[in-house]
């Protein structure tokens, strides 16, 4: 697979400690700059593709879920410091695609987040990632510091 | 990725998205059409029948545009979403907010 220019991709085999199966694991620093979220998503749709995951779950709620976390963590976790950057960890086993994405912040608490859908929320110009990603795949978690969010998805 | 802009006789800015309208692009778009605003237009149509993806802070411009131009007593009505963004739409529950249709045409013949 020919990967684009200057993301660094880290992949190898492991045993999942959760389930004890084998799983790829694919690792990718990104730099904070939001004019590398398409490529960093882009590359990661491709490796799940390639490692068998649905076209419908890559290209879209995978695609979906991550170019959210992503900008997420580039603006509001690591507050567009050029000298941050984010972890993203996709782990790939034969029921569960889980993508992990951590940034440098000092966290935030997911609870205070407003529900974007509701009648007030309706007009709001921001705050739709999260509830995008909480309707896109089947588990949502952080971490205690509010740094990392992993996103869990079952394969179709 | 870039956006087109042209007018149609009736009057329609009709601004196509080539790509992607995610959080890197998203001011050039809000630019043109408010560019177009300041020019005095007040219909203005966003086509995506050339657009693979829509993020969380695109669909924030287009609430943004959209709550601009009916201050301007105009309307910023949406086209050619595939099913995908659709979806988006459907799950953000902003498909209520705005007038959407499946064909820039479609769209034109009403506006």
């Amino acid at each position: 697979m020919t990967e684009p220019s200057h993301l660094a991709v880290q992949r190898s085999e492991a045993v999942s400690p959760e389930t004890g199966c084998a799983e790829l694991r694919i690792c990718i620093r990104v730099p904070t700059d939001l004019e590398v979220v398409e490529e960093a998503v882009d590359l990661v749709a491709r490796h799940c593709l390639a490692s068998g995951v649905s076209a419908q779950q890559a290209r879209f709620n995978l695609r979906v879920a991550l170019c959210e976390a992503l900008s997420n963590a580039i603006i509001y976790g690591n507050g567009l410091d050029p000298r941050k950057s984010v972890d993203i960890e996709v782990s790939l086993a034969d029921q569960l695609v889980t993508v992990r994405v951590t940034d440098e912040g000092s966290g935030f608490d997911p609870d205070t987040v407003p529900e974007p859908s509701l009648p007030d929320g309706i007009e709001a110009t921001t705050g739709r990632g999260l509830f995008l990603i909480r309707r896109l795949v089947d588990r949502v978690y952080f971490n205690n510091r509010g740094n990392a969010i992993c996103m869990v998805l079952r394969r179709a | 990725m870039s956006f087109t802009i042209r007018k149609d006789p009736k009057g329609v800015v009709i601004v196509g998205v080539d790509g992607q309208l995610i959080v890197s692009n998203r001011h050039e778009l809000k630019q043109k059409v408010l560019d177009a605003v300041a020019d005095g237009e007040r219909k203005v149509l966003v086509d995506f029948a050339e657009t693979g993806y829509i993020d969380s802070s695109g669909l924030g411009v287009l609430v943004s545009l959209s709550k601009r131009l009916r201050e301007e007593g105009g309307e910023l009505r949406l086209s050619g979403l595939n099913d995908d963004l659709r979806m988006l739409f459907e799950l953000t529950k902003l498909d209520t907010l705005f007038n959407i249709t499946d064909s820039a045409d479609e769209a034109l013949a009403s506006f």
